[in-house]
């Protein structure tokens, strides 16, 4: 698979490994947070910890849009497949996220709810076609990767004159999220949390382009290096991180150019503005309320929000008091600190949203990772 | 006046007709479903005898005995279909002890308004599968459930075999040093299966590998007599398999992902589906684990055969107090292999 | 949300959509998200979507910047 397996290769893992451990200065150590589940998956799935030095460790951020998306919200989607006739469509990952009671997605389409999972906000727009009898809500998630798709299937359902068809939308912003996190008191307070760099997201950077995060590096003095999605591009990110720091630098660099730009995909980001607008605020799971963190759709279109076609109360579960994975996604503390962990949590029987995505710091940790401390 | 003909019933209408309730009352409908169908199908000796039951000569030796429903969706698939899946999945499962499969029986849960076209195809599937693998179906049931109870058509079947003398192969031999071994390209038929099923459509050429393989196994056990376990990595895939071997065994396992044989199309589709190959479900293949020793003559053997054709070793045994199946990746890292979790769902991310 | 693939554009197709190949996978993905694709480009997928076209000179530029030797270890 070209574009694929090169970046994969094995030597060249083994060169960028020896680069890495040769300039790593071992008189300090590299906090280096990932931000982009698809980063925290490829490090996992490919035992990347295991060609770093020990003073260069990796710490996972919230880059996961299923992890944040509050228990509230899910319970909403919960209440909206139980319709009478609704068909609900989401993605794959949602399913088994677990709201109150235990209950999920996945849950409820075992107690009768029509629950289908789509691979592409397209093929809801096909269902309410498909199904013109019946009212079908699209479930969207996701970062900025993800929201032009939402913006497309928008547009289409307009273009169709679909009557059926709503989106029941749940889109959040990259950069607010990294404020959050760099705003934090753990971060702030000497000592807590040191936070050296950032690897910053894959797709999400083709789509919003390197320049919105010109504006961390400037402000809160830390690197940010865009990575492809490969494990040899998240290696070569780290060597060009460590290096940044070595120098005293905080600046933006793309060691993803086969597809990023200072500018990004400005097609679907004016789609994106066409369609959507700013919520003032967004409850995250884990992190709180973030101001201006999420989307909502544009009155232009409000015959698809679902928001506004279906009465959805304001729902707020609060997480399990044990469960620690606020703190996970904040990168303050490690899926091996939480006392739920491996035990009470797990895959099977996730508690917190990190267990559930495959791509959630616990989930990944449970899977690749916890054979590491239970062997040593 | 007209004549009524003797014993004459309007044939059953296998382009038109649709499975009814009375195809499973015990009447005549039924009758007549059994007769022009299923055993014209699977014509035998035992089932010409037309009892309810099959009688046969106790085989000397030790027995096996398996059994597997059958609930796939969609129904006919590239490279198969329901109906010589389920001949072939139990013809396996007794052929992982290293038995030769004796005699089958195949019970049907039909729903309500199944088209008889698509019945008739799915049972002379089965009956092609049957003969071709040498193993009658010797016994069988019919039922049918009201519309809307039922995917269709749901099959059950059951087989017993005999292992000869001096096999003992079982999931709880693996000891550590052994090695690993897998007859083939890994994935084929999960991915056919997932290239139909609704909202997951692509266009490939990857066709199920379903296949008997007692006759591969025949021959692996005539060129190693000790072979420690097979299992056939079915649901859940080659990953799962290792995992209950490696529980049952209490011992660990360390997979080499570059000898893992995969088809690139099948690593491809699984790229664009955000799938893991390991997970993957076969039809035709299966997983073999011996004596180092012993490795390279049971490699050649498998081989040899054209069910093995593409056959490698994989990995060992390791001794794991936490009995973790173990791989390395291809890029130099290491990671765990471990059990599924809940349904292999598609990822986005 | 991350998953995405680079795949080969094979053919355009009507309803701004185009057939891609991935190791001989082929799947119909829509372009609207992006501008000027023609057979024969590599474009970035995610959820059924072209995201981005790739550039090939960055990606053989990329790749040589793996294969370097790195700098020396720092005093």
């Amino acid at each position: 698979m070209k574009y694929v397996d090169e970046f994969r290769d094995g030597a060249l893992a083994r060169n960028i490994a020896a680069n890495i451990a040769r300039e790593a200065d071992p008189r300090r150590s590299y906090h280096l947070m990932e931000f982009c589940g698809g980063h925290t998956h490829a490090i996992s799935r490919y035992g990347i910890a295991d060609l770093l030095p020990a003073n260069v460790r990796m710490i996972h951020g919230p880059g996961c849009p299923v992890c944040v998306l509050p228990a509230g919200r899910v319970e909403n989607g919960i209440q909206l497949a139980q319709m009478p006739g609704l068909i609900l469509c989401c993605y794959g990952d949602l399913l088994r996220v677990p709201a109150a009671n235990g209950m999920s997605l996945l849950k409820a389409k075992a107690h009768g709810a029509d629950v289908r999972m789509v691979y592409s906000s397209a093929d809801a727009v096909k269902i309410a076609q498909e199904n013109p009898q019946r009212q079908v809500v699209f479930f969207a998630i996701g970062f900025e990767t993800t929201t032009p798709p939402t913006a497309v299937a928008i547009k289409q359902a307009q273009a169709l004159d679909l009557k059926n068809f709503s989106v029941f939308c749940n889109h959040v912003l990259t950069p607010s999220a990294i404020s959050h996190i760099l705003q934090s008191p753990e971060i702030r307070q000497l000592g807590v949390l040191t936070l050296d760099g950032f690897i910053g997201p894959a797709h999400v950077s083709t789509v919003i382009g390197s320049r919105p995060y010109e504006y961390f590096a400037e402000e809160f003095q830390k690197p940010v290096v865009i990575a492809g999605f490969e494990p040899l591009d998240v290696m070569q990110a780290i060597l060009m991180l460590v290096r940044q720091l070595n120098e005293g630098r905080a600046e933006v660099e793309n060691e993803f150019s086969r597809a990023v730009t200072r500018d990004g995909n400005i097609k679907a980001q004016l789609l994106v503005a066409e369609v959507f607008e700013l919520r003032r605020v967004f409850e995250w799971r884990g992190l709180g309320p973030v101001p201006y963190s999420a989307l909502r759709i544009k009155s232009q279109y409000a015959d698809y929000d679902a928001e506004l076609r279906f009465q959805i109360p304001a729902v707020s579960i609060p997480d399990n008091r044990a469960c620690e994975c606020g703190a996970i996604l904040r990168g303050v503390k490690h899926p091996r600190d939480c006392k739920l962990f491996g035990t009470v949590c797990t895959p099977d029987n996730p508690v917190g949203s990190c267990m559930v995505s495959s791509e959630g710091a616990c989930a990944a940790h449970y899977s690749y990772g916890r054979f590491r401390e239970k062997a040593s | 006046m007209s004549t009524v003909k003797h014993n004459y019933t309007r044939p059953l209408d296998f382009k038109q007709g649709r499975v009814d309730m009375t195809h499973g009352s015990g009447g005549r409908a039924m009758a007549q479903l059994i007769d022009e169908l299923f055993l014209a199908a699977f014509d035998n000796e035992f089932l010409r005898q037309m009892n309810d039951q099959a009688r046969f000569p106790a085989p000397s030796g030790r027995m096996v005995m398996s059994t597997d429903s059958h609930v796939v969706s969609p129904l006919f698939f590239p490279g198969g279909d329901i109906g010589c899946l389920s001949v072939h999945g139990t013809i396996n499962d007794v052929a992982m002890s290293g038995a030769k499969p004796l005699y089958l029986s195949a019970s049907f849960i039909l729903e309500e308004g199944f088209p008889l076209a698509d019945l008739r195809r799915i049972v002379e599937s089965m009956a092609q599968a049957a003969r071709d693998a040498g193993v009658p179906i010797v016994t069988g049931d019919t039922k049918v459930v009201e519309q809307g109870k039922g995917d269709g058509v749901f099959i059950t079947t059951t087989g017993i075999g005999v292992v000869p003398n001096g096999v003992n192969i079982s999931g709880e031999r693996a000891r550590p040093g052994d090695k690993i071994l897998v007859s083939g390209m890994l994935g084929d038929h999960g991915v056919a299966v997932m290239s139909l099923r609704e909202n997951l459509t692509f266009h490939t050429s990857i066709q199920s590998d379903t296949a008997a393989l007692h006759g591969l196994v025949a021959a692996m056990v005539a060129a190693v007599p000790d072979i420690h376990v097979l299992r056939d990595p079915t649901r859940g895939g080659l990953a799962t398999t290792l995992n209950e071997i490696a529980r049952q065994s209490a011992v660990g396992m360390m997979l080499y992902e570059n000898k893992i044989p995969i088809r690139e199309q099948v690593k491809a589709a699984c790229e664009f589906l955000g799938l893991d190959p390991l997970y993957v479900a076969n039809e035709g293949k299966l997983a073999a684990i011996c004596a180092p020793e012993d490795a390279d003559r049971l490699l050649q053997a498998m081989r040899a055969h054209p069910l093995g054709s593409e056959a490698a070793i994989v990995g060992e045994v390791i001794e794991d107090q936490h009995h973790f199946v173990q791989m390395e990746t291809a890029f130099g890292g290491r990671r765990v292999v471990d059990w599924l979790t809940g349904e292999q769902l598609p990822r986005i991310c | 949300m991350c998953l995405a693939i680079p795949a080969c554009v094979e053919q355009l197709i009507a309803g701004d959509s185009a057939i891609v190949n991935l190791g001989g996978v082929r799947k119909e993905v829509s372009l609207a998200l992006v501008e000027d694709i023609a057979v024969g480009d590599y474009v970035i997928v995610h959820v059924g979507f072209a995201l981005q076209k790739l550039d090939p000179e960055e990606a053989a530029l990329t790749l040589a910047l793996f294969a370097e030797m790195g700098g020396a270890s720092p005093e």
